[in-house]
Protein backbone atom coordinates (compact mmCIF):
# COMPACT_ATOMS: atom_id res chain seq x y z
CA UNK A 1 0.00 0.00 0.00
CA UNK A 2 2.87 2.37 -0.35
CA UNK A 3 2.82 5.06 -3.04
CA UNK A 4 0.88 8.34 -3.61
CA UNK A 5 -2.49 8.78 -3.10
CA UNK A 6 -4.81 11.88 -3.60
CA UNK A 7 -8.53 11.95 -1.30
CA UNK A 8 -10.84 14.42 -1.73
CA UNK A 9 -12.92 14.06 2.16
CA UNK A 10 -12.12 13.30 5.23
CA UNK A 11 -14.03 10.15 4.49
CA UNK A 12 -11.69 9.10 2.06
CA UNK A 13 -9.07 9.19 3.71
CA UNK A 14 -10.19 7.27 6.86
CA UNK A 15 -10.99 4.53 3.56
CA UNK A 16 -7.00 4.57 2.40
CA UNK A 17 -5.99 4.78 6.02
CA UNK A 18 -8.89 1.52 6.85
CA UNK A 19 -6.56 -0.17 3.42
CA UNK A 20 -3.16 0.41 4.99
CA UNK A 21 -4.03 -0.28 8.28
CA UNK A 22 -4.91 -4.16 6.49
CA UNK A 23 -1.45 -4.46 5.66
CA UNK A 24 0.32 -4.01 8.81
CA UNK A 25 1.97 -6.66 10.69
CA UNK A 26 2.55 -6.58 14.64
CA UNK A 27 5.12 -4.66 15.50
CA UNK A 28 5.01 -2.03 12.82
CA UNK A 29 6.01 1.32 13.35
CA UNK A 30 4.13 4.15 11.19
CA UNK A 31 5.80 7.66 11.05
CA UNK A 32 2.64 10.34 10.55
CA UNK A 33 4.31 13.56 9.09
CA UNK A 34 1.87 16.55 8.30
CA UNK A 35 0.94 20.24 9.33
CA UNK A 36 -1.68 21.09 11.83
CA UNK A 37 -5.19 20.32 10.18
CA UNK A 38 -3.89 17.97 7.32
CA UNK A 39 -5.66 14.76 8.67
CA UNK A 40 -2.86 12.93 10.73
CA UNK A 41 -5.92 11.81 13.00
CA UNK A 42 -8.50 11.45 10.61
CA UNK A 43 -5.70 8.92 9.04
CA UNK A 44 -5.10 6.78 12.32
CA UNK A 45 -8.93 6.75 12.90
CA UNK A 46 -8.63 4.39 9.66
CA UNK A 47 -5.84 2.51 10.73
CA UNK A 48 -7.70 1.63 13.76
CA UNK A 49 -10.63 0.33 12.06
CA UNK A 50 -8.64 -2.12 10.56
CA UNK A 51 -8.40 -3.60 14.05
CA UNK A 52 -12.19 -3.67 15.63
CA UNK A 53 -11.68 -0.38 17.59
CA UNK A 54 -14.61 0.58 18.95
CA UNK A 55 -13.37 3.41 22.11
CA UNK A 56 -13.60 6.48 20.39
CA UNK A 57 -10.03 7.51 18.59
CA UNK A 58 -9.81 11.11 19.35
CA UNK A 59 -6.38 13.69 19.52
CA UNK A 60 -3.60 12.95 22.01
CA UNK A 61 -1.86 16.34 21.79
CA UNK A 62 -3.08 16.64 25.57
CA UNK A 63 -2.12 13.20 26.59
CA UNK A 64 0.51 12.29 24.51
CA UNK A 65 -0.23 9.39 24.00
CA UNK A 66 -3.60 6.98 23.99
CA UNK A 67 -3.80 2.99 23.80
CA UNK A 68 -6.62 1.23 22.08
CA UNK A 69 -7.58 -2.51 22.82
CA UNK A 70 -8.33 -4.49 19.45
CA UNK A 71 -8.15 -7.38 17.51
CA UNK A 72 -5.82 -8.74 14.77
CA UNK A 73 -7.30 -11.12 11.72
CA UNK A 74 -7.49 -14.17 13.98
CA UNK A 75 -9.15 -12.14 16.70
CA UNK A 76 -6.58 -12.15 18.90
CA UNK A 77 -6.19 -9.01 21.45
CA UNK A 78 -3.40 -6.10 19.75
CA UNK A 79 -2.85 -2.67 20.97
CA UNK A 80 -2.65 -0.02 18.61
CA UNK A 81 -0.29 2.95 20.48
CA UNK A 82 -1.02 6.39 19.32
CA UNK A 83 1.41 9.05 20.12
CA UNK A 84 1.45 12.50 19.38
CA UNK A 85 4.36 14.37 20.18
CA UNK A 86 2.58 18.24 19.33
CA UNK A 87 3.53 19.08 22.40
CA UNK A 88 6.71 17.57 23.16
CA UNK A 89 10.06 19.63 22.89
CA UNK A 90 12.97 17.09 23.73
CA UNK A 91 13.28 13.70 23.18
CA UNK A 92 14.61 13.60 27.00
CA UNK A 93 11.11 14.67 27.90
CA UNK A 94 9.91 10.74 25.93
CA UNK A 95 11.56 8.30 28.87
CA UNK A 96 8.83 8.67 30.90
CA UNK A 97 6.02 7.53 28.25
CA UNK A 98 8.23 4.21 28.17
CA UNK A 99 8.00 5.20 24.48
CA UNK A 100 11.46 2.63 23.49
CA UNK A 101 9.25 -0.44 25.23
CA UNK A 102 6.41 0.41 23.24
CA UNK A 103 8.08 0.61 19.74
CA UNK A 104 9.26 -2.47 20.26
CA UNK A 105 6.18 -4.89 21.49
CA UNK A 106 3.88 -6.66 19.27
CA UNK A 107 1.14 -4.09 19.03
CA UNK A 108 1.39 -1.19 16.29
CA UNK A 109 2.83 1.98 16.84
CA UNK A 110 1.15 5.17 15.06
CA UNK A 111 3.12 8.20 15.93
CA UNK A 112 1.72 11.64 14.75
CA UNK A 113 4.86 14.26 14.77
CA UNK A 114 7.05 12.21 14.27
CA UNK A 115 9.92 14.48 13.62
CA UNK A 116 10.10 14.55 17.14
CA UNK A 117 12.38 11.31 17.50
CA UNK A 118 14.75 12.16 14.68
CA UNK A 119 16.94 9.68 14.78
CA UNK A 120 15.39 7.74 17.43
CA UNK A 121 12.63 6.73 14.91
CA UNK A 122 13.28 2.66 14.23
CA UNK A 123 14.91 2.27 10.59
CA UNK A 124 12.02 -0.33 9.80
CA UNK A 125 9.20 1.77 9.27
CA UNK A 126 6.41 3.25 7.57
CA UNK A 127 6.53 6.88 6.58
CA UNK A 128 3.18 8.51 6.04
CA UNK A 129 3.10 12.31 4.70
CA UNK A 130 -0.20 14.62 4.42
CA UNK A 131 -0.59 17.70 2.97
CA UNK A 132 -3.06 20.10 2.38
CA UNK A 133 -4.70 19.89 -1.17
CA UNK A 134 -5.90 23.15 -2.87
CA UNK A 135 -9.59 22.50 -1.55
CA UNK A 136 -10.44 22.54 2.13
CA UNK A 137 -11.32 18.30 2.01
CA UNK A 138 -8.97 17.54 -0.38
CA UNK A 139 -5.39 15.76 0.66
CA UNK A 140 -2.05 14.23 -0.02
CA UNK A 141 -0.97 11.20 1.04
CA UNK A 142 2.90 9.57 0.35
CA UNK A 143 3.36 6.55 2.06
CA UNK A 144 6.50 4.96 1.68
CA UNK A 145 8.64 2.11 4.07
CA UNK A 146 9.42 0.03 5.27
CA UNK A 147 12.09 -1.68 3.61
CA UNK A 148 13.43 0.77 1.60
CA UNK A 149 15.54 3.16 4.03
CA UNK B 1 -14.85 13.66 58.56
CA UNK B 2 -11.89 15.18 56.49
CA UNK B 3 -10.59 14.93 53.59
CA UNK B 4 -7.23 16.01 51.52
CA UNK B 5 -7.62 16.22 47.83
CA UNK B 6 -4.92 16.03 45.39
CA UNK B 7 -4.71 16.45 41.58
CA UNK B 8 -1.73 16.40 39.56
CA UNK B 9 -2.57 14.92 36.06
CA UNK B 10 -2.20 17.35 34.07
CA UNK B 11 0.33 20.89 34.68
CA UNK B 12 -1.48 22.52 38.15
CA UNK B 13 0.03 20.71 41.39
CA UNK B 14 -3.25 21.25 43.50
CA UNK B 15 -4.10 19.97 47.03
CA UNK B 16 -7.06 20.74 48.92
CA UNK B 17 -8.67 19.86 52.42
CA UNK B 18 -12.46 19.32 52.57
CA UNK B 19 -14.17 19.09 55.95
CA UNK B 20 -18.23 18.00 56.44
CA UNK B 21 -19.37 19.00 53.31
CA UNK B 22 -16.95 22.80 53.72
CA UNK B 23 -13.71 23.79 51.67
CA UNK B 24 -11.11 24.86 53.89
CA UNK B 25 -8.55 25.45 51.56
CA UNK B 26 -7.48 25.19 48.38
CA UNK B 27 -3.75 25.46 47.18
CA UNK B 28 -2.26 25.78 43.67
CA UNK B 29 0.57 26.26 41.64
CA UNK B 30 0.31 26.26 37.74
CA UNK B 31 3.46 25.45 35.91
CA UNK B 32 3.65 28.88 34.34
CA UNK B 33 6.81 28.12 32.75
CA UNK B 34 4.91 25.73 29.79
CA UNK B 35 3.89 28.44 27.80
CA UNK B 36 8.10 28.73 26.18
CA UNK B 37 7.42 25.75 25.08
CA UNK B 38 3.71 26.23 23.62
CA UNK B 39 2.01 23.51 25.62
CA UNK B 40 2.55 20.90 27.84
CA UNK B 41 5.63 19.12 28.54
CA UNK B 42 4.88 16.26 30.22
CA UNK B 43 8.50 15.41 31.49
CA UNK B 44 9.17 18.93 32.82
CA UNK B 45 5.45 18.66 34.43
CA UNK B 46 6.04 15.72 36.20
CA UNK B 47 9.44 16.70 37.44
CA UNK B 48 7.63 20.30 39.04
CA UNK B 49 4.96 18.21 40.22
CA UNK B 50 7.95 16.01 42.24
CA UNK B 51 9.19 19.41 43.39
CA UNK B 52 6.32 20.84 44.57
CA UNK B 53 4.06 18.44 45.63
CA UNK B 54 4.93 18.49 49.48
CA UNK B 55 5.01 21.96 49.67
CA UNK B 56 1.76 22.42 47.92
CA UNK B 57 -0.05 19.93 50.45
CA UNK B 58 1.85 21.23 53.34
CA UNK B 59 0.30 24.60 52.14
CA UNK B 60 -3.40 23.00 51.92
CA UNK B 61 -2.96 21.84 55.37
CA UNK B 62 -1.66 24.72 57.13
CA UNK B 63 -4.26 27.26 55.23
CA UNK B 64 -6.99 24.58 56.54
CA UNK B 65 -5.54 24.98 59.87
CA UNK B 66 -5.60 21.02 59.79
CA UNK B 67 -2.57 18.97 61.15
CA UNK B 68 -2.21 15.37 58.94
CA UNK B 69 -3.00 13.26 61.50
CA UNK B 70 -7.05 14.53 62.07
CA UNK B 71 -7.28 13.60 58.17
CA UNK B 72 -9.34 10.78 57.70
CA UNK B 73 -8.59 10.08 54.20
CA UNK B 74 -6.76 11.29 50.76
CA UNK B 75 -7.83 11.11 47.72
CA UNK B 76 -6.35 11.93 44.39
CA UNK B 77 -6.81 11.32 40.72
CA UNK B 78 -5.92 8.45 38.96
CA UNK B 79 -6.81 9.28 35.42
CA UNK B 80 -7.00 10.32 33.03
CA UNK B 81 -4.06 12.22 32.01
CA UNK B 82 -0.56 12.30 31.14
CA UNK B 83 0.76 9.34 33.39
CA UNK B 84 3.99 10.82 34.56
CA UNK B 85 2.06 13.39 35.84
CA UNK B 86 -0.53 11.16 37.24
CA UNK B 87 1.73 9.05 39.06
CA UNK B 88 3.03 11.94 41.60
CA UNK B 89 0.22 12.83 42.74
CA UNK B 90 -1.75 9.47 43.23
CA UNK B 91 1.74 7.79 44.45
CA UNK B 92 2.43 10.28 46.93
CA UNK B 93 -1.32 10.08 48.06
CA UNK B 94 -1.04 6.46 48.27
CA UNK B 95 2.00 6.62 50.42
CA UNK B 96 0.44 9.13 52.53
CA UNK B 97 -2.42 7.37 53.55
CA UNK B 98 -0.25 4.10 54.52
CA UNK B 99 1.80 5.78 56.34
CA UNK B 100 -1.16 7.99 58.09
CA UNK B 101 -3.15 4.52 58.30
CA UNK B 102 -6.04 6.09 56.83
CA UNK B 103 -8.16 5.02 53.76
CA UNK B 104 -7.41 6.33 49.74
CA UNK B 105 -9.92 7.32 47.32
CA UNK B 106 -8.94 7.48 43.97
CA UNK B 107 -10.82 9.47 41.22
CA UNK B 108 -11.81 9.61 38.38
CA UNK B 109 -10.58 13.34 37.10
CA UNK B 110 -13.28 13.41 34.73
CA UNK B 111 -15.63 12.65 37.77
CA UNK B 112 -13.57 15.56 39.36
CA UNK B 113 -14.43 18.20 37.19
CA UNK B 114 -18.31 17.30 37.51
CA UNK B 115 -17.40 17.80 41.75
CA UNK B 116 -16.55 21.40 40.96
CA UNK B 117 -19.99 21.96 41.31
CA UNK B 118 -21.15 20.24 44.13
CA UNK B 119 -17.73 22.12 46.26
CA UNK B 120 -19.88 25.16 47.81
CA UNK B 121 -23.15 25.57 48.29
CA UNK B 122 -25.85 26.59 46.00
CA UNK B 123 -25.44 23.45 44.31
CA UNK B 124 -27.64 21.30 41.43
CA UNK B 125 -29.69 18.95 42.34
CA UNK B 126 -30.13 15.72 40.75
CA UNK B 127 -30.90 14.87 38.03
CA UNK B 128 -28.51 17.34 36.37
CA UNK B 129 -26.25 17.69 32.70
CA UNK B 130 -22.70 18.60 33.03
CA UNK B 131 -20.87 20.10 30.34
CA UNK B 132 -17.02 19.47 31.16
CA UNK B 133 -14.38 21.39 28.52
CA UNK B 134 -11.04 21.48 29.09
CA UNK B 135 -7.88 21.56 26.82
CA UNK B 136 -7.81 17.63 26.73
CA UNK B 137 -11.53 16.88 27.26
CA UNK B 138 -14.89 17.48 25.88
CA UNK B 139 -17.83 15.86 27.60
CA UNK B 140 -21.86 16.01 27.96
CA UNK B 141 -22.82 13.61 31.30
CA UNK B 142 -26.40 12.95 32.80
CA UNK B 143 -25.94 12.97 36.59
CA UNK B 144 -28.45 10.90 37.86
CA UNK B 145 -27.32 10.85 41.13
CA UNK B 146 -23.61 10.88 43.28
CA UNK B 147 -21.33 8.28 41.15
CA UNK B 148 -24.15 7.68 38.70
CA UNK B 149 -23.15 8.91 35.32
CA UNK B 150 -24.95 8.32 31.84
CA UNK B 151 -21.65 9.90 29.39
CA UNK B 152 -24.11 11.47 26.15
CA UNK B 153 -21.60 12.27 24.07
CA UNK B 154 -17.57 13.73 23.71
CA UNK B 155 -15.44 14.99 21.03
CA UNK B 156 -14.68 12.65 17.95
CA UNK B 157 -11.33 14.04 17.65
CA UNK B 158 -9.98 17.34 19.04
CA UNK B 159 -11.54 18.56 22.44
CA UNK B 160 -12.80 22.13 22.43
CA UNK B 161 -9.73 23.65 24.33
CA UNK B 162 -7.49 22.08 22.17
CA UNK B 163 -8.89 24.05 18.80
CA UNK B 164 -8.30 27.19 21.37
CA UNK B 165 -5.01 26.49 21.78
CA UNK B 166 -4.18 25.40 17.99
CA UNK B 167 -5.67 28.37 16.59
CA UNK B 168 -4.08 30.53 18.70
CA UNK B 169 -0.53 28.66 17.62
CA UNK B 170 -2.07 29.56 13.86
CA UNK B 171 -2.69 33.03 14.40
CA UNK B 172 0.81 32.88 16.38
CA UNK B 173 -0.53 34.74 19.75
CA UNK B 174 0.77 32.70 22.51
CA UNK B 175 0.30 30.18 25.09
CA UNK B 176 -2.49 29.76 26.91
CA UNK B 177 -4.28 29.97 23.84
CA UNK B 178 -7.87 30.26 25.19
CA UNK B 179 -7.57 33.43 27.46
CA UNK B 180 -5.63 34.99 24.76
CA UNK B 181 -8.08 34.32 22.19
CA UNK B 182 -11.29 35.01 24.63
CA UNK B 183 -8.82 38.64 25.82
CA UNK B 184 -8.45 39.31 21.69
CA UNK B 185 -12.08 38.65 20.61
CA UNK B 186 -13.52 40.97 22.88
CA UNK B 187 -12.30 43.64 20.66
CA UNK B 188 -13.22 41.31 17.44
CA UNK B 189 -17.07 40.98 15.24
CA UNK B 190 -17.82 37.68 16.19
CA UNK B 191 -19.83 37.74 12.46
CA UNK B 192 -16.91 38.52 10.41
CA UNK B 193 -16.03 35.12 9.34
CA UNK B 194 -18.47 32.73 8.59
CA UNK B 195 -17.19 29.72 10.05
CA UNK B 196 -18.58 25.99 10.24
CA UNK B 197 -20.93 24.77 13.66
CA UNK B 198 -19.75 21.82 13.80
CA UNK B 199 -22.86 19.73 15.06
CA UNK B 200 -22.98 16.62 13.66
CA UNK B 201 -26.10 14.31 12.88
CA UNK B 202 -29.34 15.95 14.28
CA UNK B 203 -29.90 15.56 17.79
CA UNK B 204 -26.26 14.30 18.26
CA UNK B 205 -24.73 14.58 21.53
CA UNK B 206 -21.06 14.12 20.15
CA UNK B 207 -18.73 16.92 19.61
CA UNK B 208 -16.38 17.37 16.96
CA UNK B 209 -13.95 20.61 16.47
CA UNK B 210 -11.14 19.18 14.54
CA UNK B 211 -13.02 20.40 11.47
CA UNK B 212 -13.32 24.07 12.26
CA UNK B 213 -9.34 24.08 13.18
CA UNK B 214 -9.37 23.06 9.49
CA UNK B 215 -11.41 25.79 8.41
CA UNK B 216 -9.37 28.57 10.02
CA UNK B 217 -6.35 27.37 8.87
CA UNK B 218 -7.93 27.32 5.26
CA UNK B 219 -8.87 30.41 5.69
CA UNK B 220 -5.34 32.00 6.68
CA UNK B 221 -4.06 29.93 3.95
CA UNK B 222 -6.38 31.65 1.55
CA UNK B 223 -6.30 35.41 2.91
CA UNK B 224 -2.16 34.45 3.12
CA UNK B 225 -1.67 35.12 6.77
CA UNK B 226 1.64 34.90 7.74
CA UNK B 227 2.40 34.46 11.94
CA UNK B 228 6.00 35.75 12.32
CA UNK B 229 5.19 38.91 9.81
CA UNK B 230 3.42 42.15 11.52
CA UNK B 231 -0.10 42.05 11.44
CA UNK B 232 -3.13 43.75 11.51
CA UNK B 233 -4.53 43.32 15.49
CA UNK B 234 -8.25 44.09 14.11
CA UNK B 235 -7.72 41.02 11.74
CA UNK B 236 -6.46 38.96 14.39
CA UNK B 237 -9.08 40.01 17.01
CA UNK B 238 -12.06 39.71 13.82
CA UNK B 239 -10.58 35.81 13.37
CA UNK B 240 -10.93 35.19 17.34
CA UNK B 241 -14.04 36.59 17.96
CA UNK B 242 -15.75 34.37 14.60
CA UNK B 243 -14.15 31.33 16.24
CA UNK B 244 -14.93 31.80 19.73
CA UNK B 245 -18.69 32.31 18.63
CA UNK B 246 -19.06 29.46 16.15
CA UNK B 247 -17.67 26.95 19.67
CA UNK B 248 -19.53 28.77 21.61
CA UNK B 249 -22.62 28.26 19.49
CA UNK B 250 -21.89 24.50 19.00
CA UNK B 251 -21.62 23.60 22.72
CA UNK B 252 -24.37 25.70 24.21
CA UNK B 253 -26.84 24.64 21.29
CA UNK B 254 -26.06 20.85 22.51
CA UNK B 255 -26.48 21.05 26.48
CA UNK B 256 -29.66 23.55 25.76
CA UNK B 257 -31.20 20.77 23.30
CA UNK B 258 -29.98 17.59 26.03
CA UNK B 259 -31.26 19.43 28.69
CA UNK B 260 -34.77 19.66 26.83
CA UNK B 261 -34.54 15.78 25.93
CA UNK B 262 -33.87 14.76 29.33
CA UNK B 263 -35.77 17.02 31.16
CA UNK B 264 -33.42 17.90 33.83
CA UNK B 265 -33.96 21.53 35.61
CA UNK B 266 -30.45 22.49 36.95
CA UNK B 267 -27.09 22.37 34.01
CA UNK B 268 -24.02 22.93 34.75
CA UNK B 269 -20.31 23.79 33.54
CA UNK B 270 -16.97 22.66 34.23
CA UNK B 271 -13.08 22.38 32.76
CA UNK B 272 -10.84 25.06 31.71
CA UNK B 273 -13.10 26.59 28.56
CA UNK B 274 -15.70 27.10 30.90
CA UNK B 275 -13.61 29.98 32.28
CA UNK B 276 -14.31 31.67 29.06
CA UNK B 277 -16.03 35.07 29.27
CA UNK B 278 -18.19 34.67 26.13
CA UNK B 279 -19.22 30.89 26.86
CA UNK B 280 -20.40 32.22 30.37
CA UNK B 281 -22.16 35.36 29.08
CA UNK B 282 -24.03 33.55 26.73
CA UNK B 283 -24.80 30.30 29.22
CA UNK B 284 -26.30 33.01 31.56
CA UNK B 285 -28.67 34.33 28.60
CA UNK B 286 -29.80 30.77 27.30
CA UNK B 287 -30.32 29.28 30.40
CA UNK B 288 -32.21 32.39 31.40
CA UNK B 289 -34.15 32.36 28.17
CA UNK B 290 -34.78 28.60 28.72
CA UNK B 291 -35.41 28.28 32.59
CA UNK B 292 -32.84 26.32 33.62
CA UNK B 293 -30.48 27.03 36.75
CA UNK B 294 -27.37 27.29 35.59
CA UNK B 295 -24.40 26.69 37.63
CA UNK B 296 -20.68 27.46 37.26
CA UNK B 297 -17.67 27.22 39.07
CA UNK B 298 -15.82 30.24 40.49
CA UNK B 299 -12.68 30.61 38.05
CA UNK B 300 -10.04 28.92 40.71
CA UNK B 301 -12.44 25.78 39.94
CA UNK B 302 -12.61 25.90 36.25
CA UNK B 303 -9.04 24.60 35.62
CA UNK B 304 -7.65 21.78 37.31
CA UNK B 305 -7.22 21.80 41.38
CA UNK B 306 -7.38 20.06 44.71
CA UNK B 307 -10.51 21.41 45.62
CA UNK B 308 -12.67 19.48 43.13
CA UNK B 309 -11.17 16.34 43.93
CA UNK B 310 -11.21 16.79 47.72
CA UNK B 311 -15.33 17.12 47.45
CA UNK B 312 -15.20 13.77 45.24
CA UNK B 313 -13.00 12.01 47.81
CA UNK B 314 -15.63 13.22 51.17
CA UNK B 315 -18.91 12.08 48.96
CA UNK B 316 -17.23 8.78 47.88
CA UNK B 317 -15.65 8.34 51.83
CA UNK B 318 -19.47 9.28 53.08
CA UNK B 319 -21.20 6.97 50.83
CA UNK B 320 -18.51 3.67 51.68
CA UNK B 321 -16.53 3.62 48.76
CA UNK B 322 -12.66 3.78 48.95
CA UNK B 323 -9.93 2.03 46.65
CA UNK B 324 -7.16 -0.15 47.35
CA UNK B 325 -3.25 0.97 47.27
CA UNK B 326 -2.83 -1.44 44.12
CA UNK B 327 -5.13 1.12 42.51
CA UNK B 328 -2.97 2.09 38.95
CA UNK B 329 -2.22 5.43 37.57
CA UNK B 330 -4.61 5.00 33.84
CA UNK B 331 -3.84 7.49 31.54
CA UNK B 332 -7.08 6.07 29.04
CA UNK B 333 -9.58 6.19 32.50
CA UNK B 334 -13.28 6.56 31.08
CA UNK B 335 -15.93 7.85 33.38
Amino acid sequence: MTGTYNTKSAGETISHALLFGGTLRRGDVVALYGDLGSGKTQFVKGVCLAYNITTPVTSPSFVILNRYEGRDKKNDELFVYHFDLYRVKSTAELYDLGYEELLQNNGICLIEWAEMLGGLLPERRYDVRLSLGDNENERLIEISGPDKK
Amino acid sequence: MTILGIETSCDETSAAVYKDGRLLSNATVVQLFHSQHGGVVPELASRAHLKLIIPIVDDALKDAGVEKESIDAVAAVNGPGLIGSILVGLSFGKAMAMGLEIPFIGINHMEAHIFSNLINEPKPSFPFLNLTVSGGHTQLVLVRNYFQYELLGETIDDAAGEAFDKVAKMLGIGYPGGSQIDKLAKEGNPKAIAFPRPYLAEGSHQFSFSGLKTSVLYYLRKIGFDKTSVNDSRFIADVCASFQAAVVDVLIDKLIKAAVKYKVKDISVSGGVSANSELRRRLKLEAKANNFDLFIPELSFCTDNGAMVAAAGYERLRHGFTSSLEITAEPNLQL
